[in-house]
Parts: C-alpha cells; sequence; structure tokens
C-alpha cells in the first residue's frame, strides 16, 4: 500500500473514532436523541459530555503523539519521548504547585493551572538545555541522560509536595497526577485544541528538518538545516504544546512513545507522511482508551492514563524485546 | 584554476577543552582535488567540519567563494558546498532514494512535497555512483562500500561544486575502493567539482591529486604538490615513522610503504 492510502485508512480510522466513541457508554444514546441536540437527558449526555471528551482525547493525543515524534527524531533515540526527557514532569509540577496554592481560576482567560504547567514546562527544558550548553560539545545523550535526572528530581518534589500537603489536596494531585479527562466539557476541549493545532502545524512544519535530524547534527546541518535553531523552535512548540495539554489532562503517558512507533512501522520513516499519520493515530488511539476507560468499570471512570500505561507497558517492552527499536529507528 | 573556493585563515577550533588546530591556513582553489594527510588524531576532520561550519572557530576565518562562512545562511551554503562524513554506524530507516532525495533539501520548502526535477536529480546522483539499483533497499541494509557511495550520491545531489569527503575509502574493500576513486577523479575532472578528501593512506590518488595538505597536532607541516611527499625525510617527519618508496612498473606513481612492510 501506498503512504497516501495508508495516510486515507488512518484518517477513516480517526473519523470513525470520533464518530462512534460518543455512542460508546453506559446509557446508549438513540439517534432521535443525536439529531435534536436539545432534546432531553440522552442528547445532553451525548452532546455536553461525550462529544466534548471525545473531541478533547483526540486533540491532547494528536498534540502528545506528534511531540514524542519530535522527541524520537531530535535524540535519534526510540524512547525519547517529552516524558523521559521530563518536559511533562516539569508541567506537572507547574500544575501542583498551582493547585496547592489555590491558583486555579484563571488570569486573562488562560487558566492558571494551565499557565504554572507551561511555565513548568518551559522551565523544565530551560534548565536542560542550559545544562548542556555550559559543558562544550554536549551530545543528545547528555540532553537525555539530563532529562532524566530532572525528572526524578521533579518527581521527588512533587511526592514531596504531596506528603506535606494535606488529605484532599494531596488526593486531588493525586488523581490529576494519573492523567484524566473526567471532566471535561467544550471549554476544556477549546483550552486543548490551540495546543493541539500548534503540535501538529509545527511538527509538519518542520517534517524535513525532523527526516535530516534522524540522520545526525553532522549531516543534518551540510544539508542546510540550521540545526541550533531549529532545535530550538522544536522544543520550545513542544514545551509549549505538552504544557498546555498536561495542563489540562494530567501527564497522560505513552501516547508520545506508541504512537509514533506504531505509525513508523505502518507508513515508514519519511515524517512528511509520518507527522500527519501520527496526528491521526495519536488522536484516534487517545479516543479510544478514554472511552474503554470511562466504560470498562463503568459508573467509576479509570483515569486514562492507567488505560495508555497499561497498555503501553507491555508494548514497550515488546518493543525492546523484538528488536523492532533498532530496525525502524537509528 | 582561478580564485579560491576554499580559504582557511589562521583557524583554531578547541572541542572540550583540547585544542584540536592551532592556526590553520590553506587555499584550494576551484576545480582542485585536494587531500588531506596525517596521522590519527591530527586535526583532519575537525578542519573539513571546520570548513563546512559544523564546528566552531575559536579564531580565524574561512571564507567560501570568496565571501566569509559566517555569513551565510546554512541552505545557501549547502548549495554550494556538500559533506560526506565518516559513516558512523548508526542505521536510520530510510530507503536509499528516500535518503537521497534528503539530499534536496536546500532546494525545498516546508509542506511540499519534493518536485519532479528533485526526483530527477537524485536518480540521476544514484545513476552517477552506479548505486540506482539499490534504490529501494533500506540504508540499514547496505554493504560499507555500497553505503560509502550512496552518501557521496547523496551529497551530489545536493548539486553542490566543493565536496568535502572524510575518509571515503577507509575500510572498503579493493573494488569499493577504486570505485570510489574512479567516481571522484570523474567528478573532479569531467564535471569540475573541487574535491578535498581526508584520508590517512598514502595511496595513488593522493600522490595524484593536485595538492597535499598534511596536518599534525593541529597544524600544516606539509603543503605542496604531492611529489613533494616523496622528498627524503617528508613522510618520516609526518608519521614519525620510516618509509620506503617501491616502484612498480605499472603505476604512474611509487607505492610507500612503512618500512617493516615486506613485499
Amino acid at each position: 500500500m501506498s503512504g497516501r492510502s495508508i495516510l486515507a485508512c488512518l484518517a477513516l480510522f480517526a473519523v470513525i473514532s470520533i464518530v462512534s466513541m460518543p455512542f460508546i457508554g453506559m446509557e446508549a444514546v438513540p439517534l432521535d436523541a443525536v439529531l435534536h441536540p436539545d432534546a432531553g437527558t440522552e442528547s445532553t449526555i451525548f452532546w455536553h459530555i461525550r462529544v466534548p471528551r471525545v473531541l478533547t482525547a483526540f486533540a491532547a493525543g494528536t498534540a502528545l503523539g506528534v511531540c514524542g515524534m519530535a522527541f524520537q527524531a531530535i535524540f535519534r533515540n526510540p524512547l525519547a519521548t517529552p516524558f523521559t526527557l521530563g518536559v511533562s514532569s516539569g508541567a506537572s509540577l507547574g500544575a501542583a504547585i498551582a493547585l496547592q496554592l489555590g491558583l486555579t481560576g484563571s488570569f486573562l482567560g488562560i487558566p492558571g493551572t494551565s499557565a504554572f504547567a507551561f511555565l513548568g514546562a518551559l522551565l523544565c527544558i530551560g534548565v536542560i538545555y542550559g545544562l548542556t550548553r555550559l559543558k562544550e560539545g554536549f551530545s543528545t545523550a547528555t540532553m537525555l541522560l539530563a532529562g532524566v535526572a530532572m525528572s526524578f528530581f521533579i518527581s521527588s518534589v512533587i511526592m514531596f509536595m504531596q506528603y506535606t500537603a494535606d488529605y484532599y489536596d494531596s488526593f486531588r494531585l493525586l488523581r490529576w497526577l494519573m492523567g484524566g479527562l473526567g471532566e471535561v466539557g467544550f471549554s476544556e476541549f477549546l483550552n486543548v485544541l490551540p495546543f493541539a493545532v500548534l503540535g501538529a502545524l509545527s511538527m509538519i512544519y518542520f517534517s524535513n528538518e525532523l527526516n535530516l535530524l534522524t540522520t545526525g547534527d553532522d549531516l543534518a546541518m551540510s544539508r542546510g538545516v540550521d540545526v541550533l535553531r531549529t532545535k530550538k523552535l522544536l522544543f520550545l512548540s513542544t514545551s509549549i504544546t505538552v504544557g498546555g495539554v498536561v495542563a489540562e489532562c494530567g501527564p497522560i503517558g505513552f501516547v508520545g512513545m506508541m504512537a509514533p512507533h506504531i505509525c513508523r512501522l505502518l507508513i515508514g520513516p519519511d515524517h512528511r507522511l509520518l507527522g500527519p499519520a501520527t496526528c491521526l493515530f495519536g488522536g484516534a488511539f487517545l479516543a479510544v482508551c478514554d472511552t474503554f476507560a470511562r466504560t470498562v468499570m463503568a459508573p467509576a471512570q479509570l483515569p486514562v492514563g492507567v488505560v495508555t500505561a497499561f497498555l503501553g507497558g507491555p508494548f514497550f517492552l515488546w518493543l525492546l524485546l523484538s528488536g523492532s527499536a533498532e530496525r525502524h529507528f537509528p | 584554476m582561478s580564485a579560491a573556493a576554499l580559504e582557511a585563515r589562521e583557524v583554531s577550533v578547541s572541542l572540550g577543552g583540547c585544542r584540536v588546530l592551532k592556526g590553520v591556513s590553506l587555499s584550494i582553489e576551484k576545480g582542485a582535488f585536494v587531500s588531506i594527510i596525517g596521522p590519527n588524531g591530527a586535526g583532519k576532520t575537525t578542519l573539513i567540519r571546520a570548513l563546512n561550519g559544523i564546528v566552531d572557530l575559536n579564531g580565524g576565518s574561512v571564507q567560501v567563494m570568496g565571501q566569509a562562512l559566517s555569513t551565510y545562511r546554512r541552505r545557501d551554503l549547502a548549495k554550494i558546498m556538500s559533506y560526506v562524513p565518516q559513516a558512523d554506524g548508526r542505521h536510520f530507516p530510510f530507503t536509499v532514494f528516500e535518503f537521497v532525495l534528503l539530499g534536496r533539501y536546500p532546494y525545498m520548502s516546508p509542506f511540499s512535497p519534493a518536485t519532479k526535477e528533485d526526483r530527477a536529480v537524485a536518480h540521476a546522483a544514484l545513476e552517477r555512483t552506479g548505486t540506482d539499483h539499490l534504490g529501494e533497499r533500506s540504508i540499514g541494509t547496505l554493504s560499507g562500500g555500497e553505503r560509502r557511495q550512496v552518501f557521496i550520491a547523496a551529497a551530489l545531489a545536493q548539486g553542490a561544486s566543493i565536496l568535502l569527503l572524510d575518509e571515503p575509502t577507509a575500510f572498503l574493500d579493493y573494488r569499493h575502493r577504486v570505485e570510489v576513486a574512479a567516481l571522484l577523479e570523474r567528478l573532479n575532472r569531467d564535471e569540475g567539482a573541487t574535491i578535498v578528501s581526508v584520508t590517512h593512506d598514502i595511496d595513488e590518488q593522493v600522490l595524484t591529486c593536485n595538492r597535499v595538505v598534511a596536518i599534525k597536532d593541529g597544524i600544516v607541516v606539509f603543503n605542496n604538490e604531492p611529489t613533494g611527499l616523496l622528498e627524503p625525510g617528508v613522510l618520516e617527519g609526518i608519521y614519525d615513522t620510516p618509509f620506503r618508496h617501491v616502484h612498480d612498473p605499472g603505476s604512474r606513481v611509487p607505492v610507500v610503504l612503512p618500512s617493516s612492510a615486506r613485499l
């Protein structure tokens, strides 16, 4: 199958998931209720609860997927994601501080948690970038290690905050850290959407550069890529994107690692196809996972982070053992 | 040969606190074939990375086609000069054709696919290097020799007139060595490409090229026509080991061997 037809299949999968997922749930929704948006409880459930939730999941999955794809290319490493580099721990810390200080109101239309999560992500990537620039001739491996160290450090700060917090705050924080789309409406979707659009557009814009970055910095530079500038812009846009998504949905793991890998297996390594494919697949995957999360133990709702990590963990191991990490990645 | 294609003035480079190049000056004319030789760790690779602006200079300057390297946009530089690095062992999952097409980057714009012209140039580059039969293979499955040829093809697809190569024939078997050497000679002679090739093997190509630059401990210790290398004591001074010359009736130049080697 050619790249374009695979992309068309993924687009179809994405559309089907967006259209069909809102129908799945405890309450059966008749078609009649869907066609008349203001006709009672069922149509409220459909249009005001499930649809925004599926759309938010789709947007978040798209954003996290393309950011993971970008990190894997920049670091030439199949295990690099915004999570391994500490970007999302930075965002989590920011959000945790906002929750702890009760700064959850919004300033200038931006929710406090989002603003703090975004600042946390940016600060974290800034610190790692700064650290590695201090030392001459830093390698991306150094940066990855710095990110892992940073991630552990921040996790311990978050744990400390949790330990010292009162019972209620501590529970809220824990619940937030699990990642979830529990209380999502259209306004939450609109909060996530710009970040997803930014992430998707910037990765598709940089697809030629991402292709060359996977061949190594020297070769990319000699082919005409301004490597330093490109990496800075990519770090900036992934930090903004991940910060925005994590602030709204909590740190949802494994989408960023899995979606690009699966798409690479399906469509190959060319980012001009891989980018759009990851957007479509990442979004659809998270929409399906979230539907699973809210129905499998209904009426209780699992945090979606539990489902993605539950599926992602074994996939991760399979990836390591099957050797496809080496075959499909530098 | 008219103006200089490349000119280095007092170029110094430090890597990880170690001074690798200590004031290297040299000038490479358009259309020349220059070999850069020297012992391991002398700074040969660093020199061609400096000429291509991949490493930052700590001192001195580089001129490309009469214009300061630092004033070029990377994209424009790539249209003038291409680089074939030492193959690092890491594979990337592109097919040969996809990889060669990446050489067209300086001519591509975001959101638009490769044009017909880009694809035609990439195909032509594969043909010129005799690798057109490998187009659909994955880079990771190639042999060392094939990969070297494909890397050269990708550099050619860039459409640059200056070609920098780092050890283009190292670790190749005899046939591939001959093929790569012949390819470089053809590019230089027939297409007027300026070729700067790093090597530590004093082979026939080194002894028949336009000029040899020897680097030792980060400075230029020899910069002359290759026949100068055959003067007594010159190679010994560069490599700190005795050499002897063996005259081979089938070759234009003598064979240079370290003295301990037996025929």
